[in-house]
């Protein structure tokens, strides 16, 4: 063994890695914008009362029969998102959970359903595009041909949102497409959403996401007290309003910038952790992730130039000798 | 060449021992049937928030860690040109085959919708931003590639066989021409698919505790701790058979490993806490709570091989490097499991802890790589010939 010769390469393969460290800074991407005529929702919690007319409708639209809680109780009480439920409305509650909307001894209700990322993580770390957001509307959808089952989509939301079927051999990932999945095309047959469709208050509303955030940053613009007429069905194109006064919001719309913002919007009287929202920053996890693969893997070009060099050593330590041994 | 090697073809088959890794397999093939037959959920625990459970976190990110054995001896003879360490290359190829064949297996056992298996491999499917896809893709490709390295041990039992001894001689020497590509390629594979396994922390945000999220840092992390677990397991695979087949013991071959584990474990605890404490994580590790706690666990399980490996002494004795090398197998595997699954969390809502049948057929799948390494070093030659003067 040549001294010499083993510190040059680990001379090498110092630098490589020192290089390899500091390029994925160098190539991260950053968030994705919106798409240009992306559809979405603005769920306001203080507005919903829980009638979860919304879940009945859900799956009423998407083919999802009610589950019975059991003989004597013929009812789907979904307490969370499953494979069959994509949407559901859950319940703050803390102390008494008399006052709504209130912190102490309040309660509050909250939607949950597939928040279609501006920048998804499910469609970033998707082996092979069984999820892909849609250029124009932005809605994230779900191919069950393309799926491998790997799951890695449900570790990789933020939100917990892809749910696999695990009591079915043959199971498939279940979430909101925004009712627009082959064999129900909601929004390109021009209509809305369930959900929005079927909520009597407009605490569900359906329309462009540029039109949502500026209904959002209105409603947060109000005194608390001031009656307001909250529009129902689509922002765009409202069936009717609903009066009522204006609570105090939380300064923010959740989904404006999170992880890269989100097609469906909320709004809050309480501060949305309470609600069950991530702690997430504005960054979206999915463009880091992809600027280290992108650096690293890019038409392969370092594992090609990585290849050659190993190739060469490995030819160079075993020459003459039978099943690559070296002298 | 095979006088390196030879097969204890002297030495009984079915043992107890070896009947009773067959029973386990045997108990785990129930459950197996029964996850085709009725779902994933007849057998395991998986849900919403954890998808993924011991069969991802032990059988394929652990799991590959654990054979990487054939991956760091070849970066030491083949690349730092250390020939001494030749005679442990083969037991190291055949665990590494049996661990990465099993950590595919289990891949698919996992796979929700394994008949879609075959679009990772369509181009206009493939999407290259994903980790998964460098996972799937590179350890596929690593698996094959280990077979092939493997194959001089099959040829060289191929060739004793009456009839074959002509075609045998001929096959190895078209091998022989173009084994060293392979060699590369089994050096570069498990870089790329070791480090991916780290990767897959940075899109999971912040489900990943903050101690083990290192974002951009990750996959260097991952690769490390899987060269540094390489190397123990070279270490306590040869002094089981040492002490299993009573067999001379090979300390002063891994004696030298333990400078290269030195400096590996150094560079991966620098590196982790200087990226911590830079990112201002200090509050993290003494917040006292399970993620801190379990930290300090692996952070020891890492300064003790370091500690062993640094004393000139302690390195020549069987005994010492054996503790050493279970030690940082252990750090290694913890680091996996406390960041998939011990720390990991989505949220509210959500718990984990494996299922019965999903650990038996973990356990089965353990049983099973023992019970063919047994079959296979009986077989053929592949463990280093016995040498009793001092080489």
């Amino acid at each position: 063994m040549d001294r010499r010769k083993f510190f040059r390469t680990s001379l090498g393969a110092t630098v490589a890695s020192a290089a390899a460290l500091a390029a994925p800074a160098a190539r991260a991407r950053p968030n994705l914008e919106p798409a240009p005529e992306a559809v979405g929702m603005l769920y306001d919690a203080t507005l919903c009362v829980g009638c979860k007319a919304c879940v009945a409708k859900c799956k009423e639209v998407n083919g999802m029969p009610p589950v019975p809680m059991g003989q004597d109780t013929y009812a789907d009480f979904a307490l969370d998102l499953s494979e069959h439920t994509l949407n559901v409305i859950k319940i703050f509650s803390e102390g008494k959970g008399a006052t709504k909307d209130a912190l102490t001894d309040g309660f509050a209700f909250e939607k949950r359903s597939c928040m279609h990322c501006v920048d998804p993580g499910c469609v970033s770390v998707c082996p092979v595009k069984a999820l892909t957001r849609h250029p124009r509307t932005g809605i994230v959808s779900y191919d069950k041909d393309a799926c491998i089952g790997c799951r890695t989509c449900m570790t990789g939301c933020p939100y917990n949102v892809p749910q696999y079927d695990y009591n079915n051999a043959f199971g498939e990932i279940h979430k909101c497409e925004m009712c627009n999945q082959k064999g129900v095309e909601r929004i390109d047959k021009g209509l809305m959403t369930g959900c929005a469709e079927a909520c009597p208050t407009g605490a569900t509303l359906f329309g462009s996401r540029t039109a949502l955030l500026e209904e959002a940053k209105r409603r947060q613009a109000l005194r608390p007290g001031e009656v307001y007429a909250y529009p129902m069905g689509d922002v765009r194109k409202p069936d009717s309003y609903h009066e009522k006064a204006a609570p105090q919001y939380q300064p923010k719309v959740w989904g404006e910038k999170e992880a890269g913002g989100t097609n469906v919007l909320h709004l809050s009287a309480i501060s949305y952790d309470k609600l069950g929202m991530p702690p997430l920053g504005e960054r979206s996890f999915a463009s880091i992730s992809e600027g280290v693969q992108n650096t690293l893997y890019s038409y392969l070009a370092l594992p090609a130039i990585a290849l050659g060099g190993l190739t060469w050593l490995v030819k160079r330590n075993t020459a003459g000798e039978q099943e690559g041994e070296s002298k | 060449m095979s006088h390196h090697y030879q097969a204890l073809d002297d030495r009984k088959i079915l043992t107890p021992f070896f009947l009773l890794m067959v029973a386990i397999a045997a108990f785990g093939t129930i459950f197996l049937i029964m996850r085709f037959v009725a779902g994933m959920g007849a057998v395991s625990n998986l849900s919403g928030g954890y998808p993924w459970g011991i069969w991802v976190v032990y059988d394929i990110i652990v799991g590959t860690a654990f054979a990487c054995g054939g991956y760091a001896l070849a970066i030491t003879v083949y690349l730092f040109n250390k020939g001494k360490y030749h005679p442990l290359v083969r037991p190291a190829l055949l665990t590494s085959l049996l661990g990465y064949g099993f950590a595919a297996f289990g891949a698919f056992v996992d796979m929700g919708r394994y008949w879609n298996a075959y679009n990772m491999f369509l181009p206009w499917q493939m999407n290259t931003n994903a980790v998964m896809l460098e996972v799937g893709l590179c350890v596929a490709a690593y698996v094959l590639v280990l077979a092939i390295e493997f194959s001089p041990a099959v040829l060289d039992w191929l060739r004793k066989q009456t009839g074959w001894q002509i075609k045998a001689e001929a096959w190895r020497a078209k091998l022989d021409k173009v084994l060293f590509f392979f060699i590369a390629l089994g050096i570069l594979l498990p870089t790329m698919h070791q480090s991916s396994l780290g990767s897959f922390m940075i899109a999971m945000g912040y489900k990943i505790h903050p101690l083990w999220q290192t974002m951009e840092l990750t996959p260097l992390l991952a690769v490390l701790s899987a060269f540094t677990m390489g190397f123990a397991i070279v270490i306590f695979e040869g002094s089981m058979v040492t002490n299993g087949f009573k067999r001379h013991p090979e300390t002063h071959l891994f004696s030298g490993l333990g400078k290269i584990i030195r400096g590996l474990i150094a560079a991966f605890l620098i590196i982790r806490f200087a990226y911590l404490i830079f990112a201002g994580k200090l509050g993290a590790m003494f917040a006292f709570d399970l993620g801190s706690l379990m930290f300090w666990i692996e952070t020891a399980l890492f300064v003790y091989p370091l500690v062993v490996m640094s004393s000139e002494e302690k390195r020549g004795n069987g005994k010492h490097l054996l503790y050493a090398a279970v030690s940082l197998l252990l750090a290694g595997a913890l680091y996996r499991f406390d960041a998939y699954l011990i720390t990991y969390n989505p949220g509210p809502g959500y718990s984990y802890f494996p299922a019965f049948p999903e650990m038996i057929m973990t356990v089965a799948t353990i049983a099973t790589e023992i019970a063919v390494f047994l079959f296979v070093v009986k077989k053929f030659p592949v463990l280093p010939r016995e040498v009793h003067a001092a080489a």
